[in-house]
């Protein structure tokens, strides 16, 4: 039996690379179309955004003359304070109440199962959808302070919503709500990972829950700390929807962030260069988050692989 | 930590986790609520209320008689615009996924780490950085303004998400199993149709569903390449919401959003578990 070198007389004698064509082409057709386009559109972006093209791509070099005029442009900066504002507040809050939601059901409460489907539910929906719930809620018309007024209490405020100062809070309300649940799974992940034996040797100990979670079990989180907030920051810059369907940028610019401002210079005043200036400035901000997060992981894994 | 007994502490654990609960389905029932009383009864009241007349004709309305900019055939058209682009692209970005993800961990090929390295980028990637490229290719192949167009983006955008899932759940199949067939002549096609693909069923369902949750619920591409009659429902949504901006109409608008919303929740009722698996995989690279 040479099975390997069987002669199968009744095949045409097709040249190997014919024979293997269709293989050939479900591997690379699709991965090289994913892959280039990545690479290919990314370049793209960037070279325009070294253009004066406005309404039509042109060919030409401004140097960094859109850049300039992006981060002089007060809707930039603006958005970019925003961002800062917003990006650190959601990801710590969320990651807060992630970990505390994942503390409390940490606790063998009963329909455990239950629980985390309803602080989990809303990554399910679109965040158009969140923002129109939210609009309405918030809005002091309509909403939360409507409701508090028609019980008798008229002198209730709480109508962020149409603030200046604190619009931007209502984001990351929304926000919150919206995706505290993602940082919930991934903690109670790592609590349950957490070596039981450990846990009972500290308990044989004498050391009371609270201590065991402080000394032995919350150290244990760091790595997954890391990459909830690394997420959640990408998130944060890249958050378009949730604004646009919960204050568009309102009220005037107050609650504009860089996604917005994009789009803004793309599509409705057809700014092309600057638009992609704004979008590469966009991609550095990501960078300035992923490229250190990039290296932890990789020191990481050395370790792991020397451990 | 082991105590199920009521006592004060675990008493303020639930009073707690439930009140959070109640806070987290407040929007929900609020939507719910709203979408069965009338718009006058709320223009009276608040968002916040107890229905007094069941306004069942709110979902009839929002089905099929709304009109978002000069058309009144609800939501309907826009629904099935999501449907036709989503389903499509959940399909052809998993199929793609699963063949380029087992072709990266047990066929292997020159180059393979970069192809992948490089496909992953894709997760990171603002959509922004492709926004003006996709407006540029979609026309000049004459798809922009089309589902089709809606597609094929998705399609390929999706395959950073469907390669990695894949890849990362195949690279534990053992290889002995592929060289075994190797040598008895299977070939790429027959391997993956024979071996690898029953065993996929787990992580192709976890893969449908992060895929049509995702392409279900995108909004920039909806609202940057079509317009119209065209859009997918959540560019519809925002439309319909700046349209209802000087006569109210919040019942209405309520009904279109829980409408809006059904496929997606549905998915995450019947495939919970797997949705997680889907975020935590997402996640933990």
């Amino acid at each position: 039996m040479s099975n390997a070198v069987s002669i199968r007389p009744d095949r045409p004698a097709l040249p190997e690379w014919m024979r293997r064509l269709p293989e050939y082409l479900m591997i690379w057709v699709p991965l090289l179309l994913s892959a280039a386009h990545l690479v290919s559109f990314s370049l793209w972006t960037v070279w325009i955004s070294f253009t004066p093209s406005t309404l039509v791509p042109v060919t030409g070099w401004v140097g960094l003359r859109n850049y300039s005029s992006v981060l002089a442009s007060r809707n930039w900066q603006i958005a970019f304070d925003n961002l800062l504002l917003f990006g650190s507040a959601f990801v710590l809050l969320s990651a807060a109440t992630g970990l505390a939601l994942a503390i409390l059901l940490d606790q063998r409460v009963r329909g455990e199962n239950v629980l985390r489907s309803v602080f989990l539910y809303p990554l399910a929906v679109s965040f158009v959808v969140t923002g129109t719930v939210w609009s309405w809620l918030l809005n002091p018309g309509l909403g939360i302070q409507k409701l508090v007024h028609d019980l008798g209490w008229t002198s209730f405020k709480f109508d962020w919503l149409i603030d200046r100062d604190m619009a931007i809070w209502t984001i990351v309300i929304a926000a919150i709500w919206q995706s505290s649940g993602f940082a919930m799974a991934l903690f109670l992940a790592g609590l349950r990972s957490v070596d039981a034996d450990i846990i009972k040797a500290a308990q044989i100990d004498g050391a009371g829950p609270v201590r065991i979670y402080r000394r032995i079990i919350l150290p244990s989180l760091w790595p997954i700390t890391i990459t909830v907030v690394v997420i959640q920051l990408q998130f944060a810059i890249s958050t378009f929807d949730l604004v646009r369907a919960l204050t568009n940028g309102g009220p005037g610019i107050a609650t504009q962030l860089p996604a917005l401002v994009v789009y803004d210079l793309m599509f409705q005043r057809s700014l092309l260069g600057r638009g992609a200036a704004a979008a590469v400035l966009m991609l550095l901000i990501l960078l300035a988050v992923l490229l250190p997060y990039a290296a932890w992981r990789y020191v990481q894994r050395r370790r792991a692989a020397h451990a | 930590m082991r105590d199920r007994s009521f006592t004060p502490n675990r008493i303020l654990i639930y009073l707690v986790v439930l009140l959070v609960a109640a806070a987290w389905l407040a929007p929900l029932a609020v939507v719910v609520l709203n979408s069965l009383r009338s718009n006058e009864e709320i223009a009276q009241g608040s968002m916040i209320g107890w229905p007094q007349h069941w306004a069942w004709s709110n979902y009839l309305a929002a089905w099929s008689g709304f009109c978002v900019a000069e058309t009144c055939a609800g939501i309907r058209p826009y629904m099935l615009n999501s449907a036709l682009v989503t389903i499509p692209a959940t399909i052809f970005s998993t199929l793609l996924g699963a063949i380029a993800g087992y072709a990266v961990s047990l066929w292997r090929f020159r180059g393979d780490t970069w192809i992948y390295g490089i496909v992953t980028l894709g997760l990171f990637l603002p959509q922004q950085m492709r926004l003006l490229p996709w407006t540029i290719v979609l026309r000049d192949i004459g798809l922009i303004n089309t589902l089709a167009g809606l597609v094929l983006i998705h399609t390929i955008q999706g395959l950073s998400f469907t390669t990695l899932f894949c890849r990362n759940y195949y690279v534990a199949i053992p290889h002995e199993l592929i060289r075994a067939a190797r040598i008895d002549g299977a070939g790429f096609f027959r391997i993956f149709w024979r071996i690898i693909l029953p065993l996929s069923p787990p992580i192709l369902v976890v893969t449908v569903i992060w895929q049509f949750t995702h392409i279900w619920n995108e909004f920039l591409y909806g609202v940057t390449f079509t317009s119209g009659q065209q859009q997918p429902v959540t560019a519809a949504l925002i439309a319909l919401s700046a349209a209802v901006a000087d006569i109210p109409q919040h019942g209405v608008q309520s009904a279109a959003v829980i409408i809006a919303a059904l496929p997606t929740l549905l998915i995450y009722l019947l495939g919970g578990k797997y949705f997680v698996r889907g975020l935590t995989a997402g996640a933990v690279k």
